[in-house]
């Protein structure tokens, strides 16, 4: 049933977040750290396991593809929410601290691309 | 009237359904007809939703974009942290544990580069600003991580409102910026693979912009970004209100 599935989505996100928030008050950090990410490592592990044993119907996998295709219009939907105002109408200083550090990321990417690559492919 | 308004009101969620599928299908039509399909589909929807949101802001003068309008107020249940964070973790379904593993030290090196480059940045463009005091540089530079980080920042070490905002204000810029130019640089800096992904993911730390730019890029690059900047938030609370801040005291 397709329930199965995301009712097994919705798992891995509470197991997730709950380990993102007690790692934060753990390190004394006032936001939840990771919890996505662990929630995302849960889902990847426990899909695998199951799906190894056959215990995971083609049906189940279809409540959590509804969602990973529903992602691109809830990040419309967050789009649509955002302050753009206070961002446009905040002043240079703002701008230039939201926007500057950004192009120096990007400049990092190939580079790290670079140094942690080459190890691998020998 | 009143009817269809309060009627909108108690059905928020599924207005905010019709609402952006009317937004997508204007994307995927200006996308299509209008550029040629030169810019993805999504990249136009939402840009269109900033679009939206901007004029919304405009309109209301308040902080939430669409959803400041009530009929819309929906739009702030489907867009919010809860909805975006389910759909994330849905998204790793088609990741490949092989791909993280291999990436992990890439990763986790990103993510405090990408936090430390950023803070360094905005402190020091805050300094050009006219900023002397470690507080409020420290509380800009750490907006210039995400605009969680920031006021998280402001508020440990008790900056001034004014600059709280201002670093709020700063991490919103960063999100919208990351989202709108992601799909622009991507070829320039070969974000192509899961490898370069997870990278961008942890250096450019917000959630926001990384899942909104990839999704507007590559979809199936959405799970290995995301994965390494839901860290990145934590890793900036954790480093700016402490470490960097007391280098930033040492160093003035």
């Amino acid at each position: 049933m397709v329930i199965y599935g995301v009712s097994f989505l919705g798992a891995c996100y509470i197991l997730g977040q709950l380990v993102g928030e007690f790692l934060a008050k753990w390190i004394g950090v006032k936001a939840n750290v990771g919890g996505v990410g662990f929630a995302m490592l849960f889902l990847i592990l426990a899909h695998d396991y199951f799906n190894k044993r056959n215990l995971f119907s083609a049906e189940a996998e279809k409540g959590i593809l509804f969602w990973s295709q529903m992602y691109i219009p809830v990040i419309v939907a967050m789009s649509a929410t955002q302050n753009v105002v206070v961002a446009l109408d905040s002043g240079l200083l703002a701008i230039l601290a939201g926007v500057i550090p950004v192009f120096m990321c990007f400049a990092c990417i190939p580079l790290l691309v670079k140094l942690t690559k080459s190890p691998l492919n020998n | 009237m009143e009817i269809v308004i309060n009627f909108f009101e108690k059905n928020g969620l599924i207005v905010a359904f019709v609402a952006v599928g009317i937004i997508s299908y204007l994307g995927f039509l200006i996308s299509k007809h209008v550029l040629k399909n030169k810019i993805p589909g999504a990249a136009v929807s939402i840009l269109l939703g900033l679009i939206v949101a901007y004029f919304a802001g405009l309109h209301t003068g308040g902080s939430k974009g669409i959803a400041d309008i009530s009929i819309f107020s929906g739009m702030s249940l489907l867009g919010g942290s809860m909805f975006r964070d389910f759909a994330i973790v849905s998204t790793a379904m088609g990741a490949s544990f092989m791909l993280i593993r291999q990436t992990g030290l890439a990763g986790a090196i990103s993510l405090v580069l990408g936090t430390t480059v950023s803070f360094v940045g905005g402190s020091v463009i805050a300094m050009f600003f006219g900023y002397h005091d470690a507080k409020s540089i420290a509380t800009i530079g750490a907006g210039a991580c995400t605009f969680i980080v920031g006021p998280v920042t402001g508020a440990a070490l008790q900056a001034s409102s004014e600059v709280i905002a201002l670093s709020i204000a700063t991490g919103v810029v960063k999100s919208i910026f990351v989202t709108i130019s992601t799909p622009f640089i991507a070829p320039y800096i070969g974000l192509n693979n899961a490898h370069s992904a997870m990278i961008y993911g942890g250096m450019m730390s917000t959630t926001s912009g990384v899942s909104a730019g990839l999704a507007a890029t590559d979809t199936k690059l959405v799970p290995y970004g995301a994965l390494t900047a839901t860290f990145a938030t934590g890793m900036g609370c954790l480093l700016c209100p402490s470490v960097f801040y007391l280098i930033l005291e040492k160093i003035l």
